[in-house]
């Protein structure tokens, strides 16, 4: 019997957390972390009474995001109210937008294995963050902390116009791409900042009605967006071939299992009874608005990357890896701007800087030394002052403790050894405490050289020019 | 004299000539709050401690010089929807009956910086909910012209005790008729302002888009000065106007010279005996079925003494009258489903004691909280959001609303003023509204409107029935055209003699 072929179509509900430094509706602060409660209000608490305000940064990023994928702007903005009980929500109701999101028919371009394609974006709109609950297994009751209680979100909701995970991949990463460029959030699935819901439904290749969908919550990472995808869609397509039905419903992944169990199935899916929030005054975006939020939107990785290609001929491959994080991009930009070495700061940041953020299990954002020390460090080098190896262990003091690499060197006395007449006396003496590689190259084994080189550096601390040390070397060995 | 016997303005004027000390007139109103509550229940919270430690801070502010406005050192009794930081704010509710708010409205706090010393917290229907303060969990206010009847609600313990003299005035709230029709039950004189004057942070909501506070006071002088008290700009509340932008100009110069507040919150200089040429419109709509002939005769009677100070007065089809309690009902409830929702036994106020999990910690704290008229109108709320009716109740109520306006506005190129009764009669027999709620909603028919289309309006005495009973008449003005009202009702005023009731005249020692 041939096998029946399927084909997986997904839509994404993207929230994330905006970058603002305070709440949505009232002036607590954003910070993450700090006691529980102690970046709350009244108004974040939902006391009675309490009327929100609307940060207007809030509705600026909302629309800088719209715009960087090419979003129609709302002009008449209006929020309503989601009414749902739940300790977490201390009105029991969230103020977010139903009728008249901020943005709406937008796309972003993916690369795929079959070129650029166009993901969809139906619309984008703004709310709150609800509370934590914080369960206490030893008093069996359960404690509420307010503090992320208001903060700003957007939810990005896409067209179902992705079919497998790898474009689901590529479409968030664009997403957090631009965000992140945008400065608007900093995009963390682990922390929290950026949380994607996955509406799956499977159908027969050339089907053209969808298959039933389901929502799949909890994933936090890309990892387990794909796995959850992977394992969704064999569920799915387990059932149809029983002759099941699949069932519209909300399901929770379980990574460590790598199994989803469902949450609550649509016929008890509450009904929220939005309704315009009247605490709030409508939101009206004038076309100067737009224009000037549209003139501050920043250079997007795309532009970044064939710019870094014509204007500093770097490799396509370097521009694609020093523009991943606009962190990165901007540690490019700033060294560069000092050393004028586009091609050496690029593989500093390619080679030694990837490496430590690895070691030190530090994300790209995080990376903290400042640019001015990559560029006197490639100055250094290449005014042959350090070597590169001790270039590389200074680097690694910058990276991890921002250290002024000229005062280091100095302090540490690294400055390279190029003094010929202090060289030639440790190669004479190493040449002589060898005799057995000095026949060896002699006899045609130029590899002997290298033995000496090392040698001479050992004994120099490191700290020799080597291409001098090479040189002297030469004319001993040969002349 | 008794002390309470004063208008707000003229206590205010012998404590800063210095006749009497801001104690000696808190010490007045405890007095006779101690005296008459037993017969009226006008209070659920007194804060006499306080009280008397404010009333010595506030004698310093105005001997200093700080404190020199017609408030200063002038008690007021606070409607117990307003929050007051360490004083209990229950809403006559007992889902609220611990609670102790953090922080004070704000438009108490404009009080206070205005000297004002803060009795206590007035009885109300529950989370306002009710036209007879019957709805209170805390037990029902008697109206002092006859303990027989209802003060009128939802701000009955606020009008019932400006009325008894216990405080020269106090703050009321007023949704649909909330400080209007108690007023006009009580014999005293009461305002809402356009909806956006008075800040509502801190007042807790019942219906947000309809939500205001306003005086209820002795006079019409009162009322003008105790708003220019309370009326700011407050960007806490973003549904709160800046009258200086919104207020229309004014090309004369009248009233009181030595006025420094600004365009648009000069309220007393509109206290002139002047309604000359003046263009008051009866709407015809107000005065069919279900008004009382005795009602009727007291206010055509009012609207024919405005006619010979010299206004032209008119009646007019208003249109649409019948409409407004169906939208009013529909829009409140929906909003107060919502608003009242935080009320869940989680943060603050009344939790169930036995419980078996979150869902029936919910259910029971919510039934065992809350009274029956607040539930019927959290019902009828949900029911009219839910998806599937929404477009039917909700978003209809919503046109209507938007036709009312337009009614109004219509209205307003004709008139300066529109003229009615406060409510169709005068105040009603203890128990007899809560038996029939309907009967009680149609009670409303002649003051949602002006809450539907955010208008101003003014309720002051102009007679009283065959039972004693005091009749109130209605001014409704343009938004932020209060001044008009001010004065057409100040006008009035000067024909009449004030009256109090018995209670009032009660002696205390």
């Amino acid at each position: 019997m041939a096998q029946k072929q399927y084909e997986t179509v997904i839509g994404l509900e993207v929230h994330v957390e905006l970058a603002t430094k305070t709440k949505i509706f009232c002036s607590c602060s954003t910070e993450f972390g700090g006691e529980p409660n102690t970046h709350t209000c009244p108004v974040c608490t939902g006391m009675p009474g309490s009327l929100p305000v609307l940060n207007k940064q809030v509705v600026e990023y909302a629309m800088a995001v719209g715009l960087a994928t090419n979003c129609e702007i709302t002009q008449y903005n209006r929020f309503d109210r989601k009414n749902y009980f739940y300790p977490d929500n201390p009105q029991n109701y969230q103020i977010s937008q139903l009728y008249l999101p901020i943005c709406r028919n937008g796309y972003v371009e993916i690369e795929t294995e079959d070129g650029k394609k166009k993901i969809g974006i139906h619309e984008i709109h703004m709310e709150e963050d609800a509370g934590k609950l914080v369960h206490d297994p030893w008093e069996d009751c359960s404690f509420v902390d307010f503090n992320r209680s208001g903060v700003p979100l957007i939810e990005i909701v896409s067209e179902p116009d992705m079919r497998s995970a790898e474009e689901v991949i590529a479409y968030l990463e664009k997403l957090r791409m631009t965000i992140q460029y945008l400065g608007a959030s900093d995009c963390k699935l682990q922390e929290g900042s950026m949380r994607a819901d996955v509406n799956l439904s499977v159908r027969e290749v050339g089907a053209s009605e969808f298959g039933t969908r389901t929502e799949m919550k909890n994933l936090n990472s890309f990892k387990a967006i794909a796995r959850a995808i992977e394992g969704e869609r064999e569920r799915q397509i387990e059932l149809i071939e029983e002759g099941q039905p699949v069932i519209q419903e909300t399901r929770r992944w379980d990574d460590n299992k790598e199994y989803s169990y469902a949450m609550r199935s649509k016929e008890d899916a509450q009904d929220y009874r939005y309704f315009p929030e009247p605490d709030l005054a409508p939101v009206i975006i004038s076309q100067k608005w737009i224009d000037i939020v549209q003139a501050k939107q920043p250079e997007f990785r795309e532009a970044k990357m064939t710019r870094y290609q014509e204007e500093f001929g770097l490799p396509e491959y370097d521009t694609e890896i020093i523009t991943s994080y606009k962190h990165l991009a901007d540690l490019f930009e700033a060294a560069e701007a000092i050393c004028h070495k586009p091609k050496e700061v690029s593989n500093w940041i390619m080679g030694e800087t990837m490496r430590l953020a690895k070691e030190y299990e530090l994300e790209p954002e995080k990376i903290s030394f400042s640019p001015e020390h990559l560029a006197k460090i490639i100055e250094m080098v290449d005014a042959g002052e350090i070597n590169r190896k001790v270039a590389k262990n200074v680097f690694q003091k910058v990276f991890t403790e921002n250290v002024d690499p000229e005062e280091y060197v100095e302090k540490n006395g690294l400055k390279s050894v190029s003094d010929e007449g202090a060289l030639r006396g440790v190669i004479e003496e190493i040449v002589a405490k060898n005799p057995q590689s000095v026949e060896d190259y002699r006899a045609g084994k130029k590899k002997a050289m290298g033995f000496l080189v090392g040698q001479t550096m050992k004994a120099m601390q490191g700290k020799a020019d080597p291409a001098i040390v090479n040189q002297i070397l030469k004319e001993i060995l040969e002349g | 004299m008794d002390l309470m016997s004063l208008t707000a303005v003229e206590l205010g004027k012998k404590i800063k000539a210095g006749e009497i000390s801001v104690k000696e007139a808190v010490k007045a109103a405890y007095k006779r709050i101690d005296a008459l509550e037993p017969e009226i229940n006008a209070f659920v919270t007194l804060d006499k401690e306080n009280a008397l430690k404010r009333a010595e801070e506030v004698q310093k502010l105005i001997d200093d010089g700080t404190l020199d406005g017609p408030l200063a050192g002038v008690p007021v009794a606070i409607k117990d929807n307003m929050c007051t930081k360490g004083l209990l704010t229950t809403c006559s509710s007992k889902i609220l009956d611990n609670f102790v708010p953090p922080y004070t409205s704000e438009a108490v706090l404009n009080l206070e910086k205005a000297g004002a010393i803060i009795l206590g917290k007035t009885n109300m229907d529950e989370f306002a909910m009710g036209s007879t303060t019957e709805t209170s969990y805390y037990g029902e206010t008697k109206n002092p012209w006859n303990t027989n009847h209802v003060p009128g609600g939802s701000s009955g313990g606020s009008a019932a005790a400006v009325a008894a003299h216990e405080c020269p005035y106090a703050l009321g709230s007023d949704t649909g008729g909330s400080i209007r029709q108690p007023s006009s039950y009580c014999g005293v004189v009461g305002m809402k302002p356009t909806y956006g004057t008075v800040s509502r942070y801190g007042l807790i909501a019942y219906g947000s888009s309809l939500d205001q506070i306003g005086p209820i006071a002795k006079d019409v002088i009162d009322c003008a000065a105790i708003l220019e008290a309370i009326a700011s700009y407050d960007k806490k509340d973003s549904t709160s106007m800046d009258r200086r932008i919104y207020a229309p100009p004014e090309p004369e110069k009248e009233g009181s010279q030595e006025n420094q507040k600004p365009r648009g919150y000069d309220f007393m200089s509109a206290l002139v005996d002047d309604v000359k040429g003046m263009k008051i419109g009866i709407p015809r709509d107000y005065f069919g079925d279900g008004l009382d002939p005795e009602v009727k005769e007291a206010v055509l009677n009012a609207a024919k003494v405005l006619e010979e100070k010299g206004a032209i007065v008119e009646e007019f089809d208003l249109s649409l009258v019948e409409y407004a309690i169906p939208a009013y009902y529909v829009i409140a409830s929906a909003e107060a489903s919502s608003n009242l929702a935080r009320f869940d036994g989680v943060k603050y106020g009344y939790r169930t004691e036995e419980f078996t999990d979150l869902h029936n910690m919910y259910k029971k704290s919510r039934s065992e909280g809350f009274g029956p008229e607040v539930k019927r109108r959290i019902m009828l709320g949900s029911f009219v959001l839910s998806s599937g009716y929404y477009d039917a109740y909700y978003l209809k109520a919503l046109r209507t609303k938007a036709l009312i306006k337009k009614a109004f506005d219509t209205a307003f190129q004709e008139y300066d003023v529109l003229l009615g009764p406060a409510a169709p009669t005068t105040a009603p027999k203890l128990g007899d509204s809560l038996s029939d709620p309907i009967k009680m909603y149609l009670g409303d028919i002649y003051t949602v409107s002006v809450n539907l289309a955010g208008l101003p309006g003014i309720s002051l005495p102009c007679g009283r029935d065959k039972k004693g009973l005091p009749i109130g008449l209605q001014l409704i003005g343009d938004c932020f055209e209060e001044k008009k009202i001010i004065r057409a009702a100040y006008a009035f005023e000067q024909t009449r003699t004030y009256e109090c009731c018995d209670f009032a005249k009660k002696e205390v020692f």
